[in-house]
């Protein structure tokens, strides 16, 4: 039994839904919702190095390693944006966030 | 054979605690489980010849990521069960959005056919040196400008970060530098005639 392109795509997938289910499922709590697309992001990596390993080219890794740079810097940004709005507000519920609705 | 069953070791464990990831009711576990999730990643990462996206990953996110996640969850007194209530009725609409979207990838990797794409021309991913070593050759020459404009975004995060979550307390008594340093000789000095045999008072 060989482990092909196929086998991680399908991983990938399986994980990306997962995030996007976890975002329905956990949709008042932003800490969680965070979480979700770290894992979506997760998946779009492992597809970047399956097929930086499946083509024999180095670029998907490098790829990688730009969007682990964007998924950290917006995971600082959105926790603090979650710090200060708790600290304004005494609770993450999304539903309070519409202060800006116009 | 060891291979495979280590990908399927590493990905049950990943799709696993992907799972507990959403599904426990405490933020804390959640974290725990999202820092499995990338251990496991990076697993799958050395089974893929990357070793050093693999540790880049449990660095960045096992050190920083997660644990950045932790200290807020800890910090901020969040009532997880009550965020929790009212979102039972959105779980129908997330399965049938999470399965249409599932078929749809799974449609498209029926369709495709693996070996129709050729060579790409890139620099090759394995070869005499090693990974690490490919992938600064490339990094630094080819993707210059996109590695100096990520450092650029992190530098913005970072100061972004902190003027979002800085705040003057007037509560509370703090240092006055400049005050301090302007301090001249006839501010903090009085020189007295004492006569002898006399007090100050």
């Amino acid at each position: 039994m060989d482990i092909g392109t196929m086998h991680y795509l399908t991983l990938a997938a399986l994980l990306f839904t997962i995030g996007v289910f976890g975002i329905f499922l956990n949709r008042r709590n932003v800490i969680v919702i965070l979480m979700s697309i770290e894992l979506m992001l997760l998946a779009v990596n492992i597809n970047f190095v399956s097929f930086s390993a499946a083509l024999n080219d180095i670029t998907g890794q490098v790829f990688t390693m730009f969007i682990l740079t964007v998924a950290a810097a917006e995971a600082a940004i959105g926790l603090a944006i979650l710090v200060v709005f708790f600290r304004k507000r005494g609770s993450i519920a999304v539903e309070d966030l519409s202060n800006l609705k116009g | 054979m060891i291979a495979a069953s280590a990908f399927y070791l590493f990905s049950a464990i990943l799709l696993m605690s992907a799972i507990r990831v959403i599904t426990a009711s405490n933020a804390v576990h959640s974290v725990l489980f999202l820092i499995l999730c990338f251990f496991n990643a990076g697993g799958l990462f050395v089974l893929l010849g990357a070793e050093y996206v693999a540790m880049t990953l449990v660095i960045v996110y096992v050190g920083a990521v997660a644990v950045l996640f932790l200290f807020v969850v800890m910090m901020l007194d969040i009532n997880f069960e009550k965020l929790r209530e009212g979102s039972r009725s959105y779980i129908g609409m997330g399965i049938v959005l999470g399965l249409v979207m599932l078929a749809e990838l799974i449609t498209l990797y029926a369709v495709w056919d693996e070996n129709a794409i050729g060579a790409t021309g890139g620099t090759a991913a394995t070869g005499a040196s090693s990974n690490t070593e490919i992938i600064g050759s490339v990094l630094y020459t080819d993707y210059i400008y996109a590695f100096q404009l990520s450092g650029l975004i992190l530098l913005v995060a970072m100061i972004g970060a902190i003027v979002l979550t800085h705040r003057r307390r007037s509560d509370v008594r703090r240092q006055k530098v400049a005050k301090q340093v302007g301090v001249t000789r006839d501010d903090a000095m009085e020189i007295k005639k004492v006569e002898i045999g006399e007090g100050l008072i």
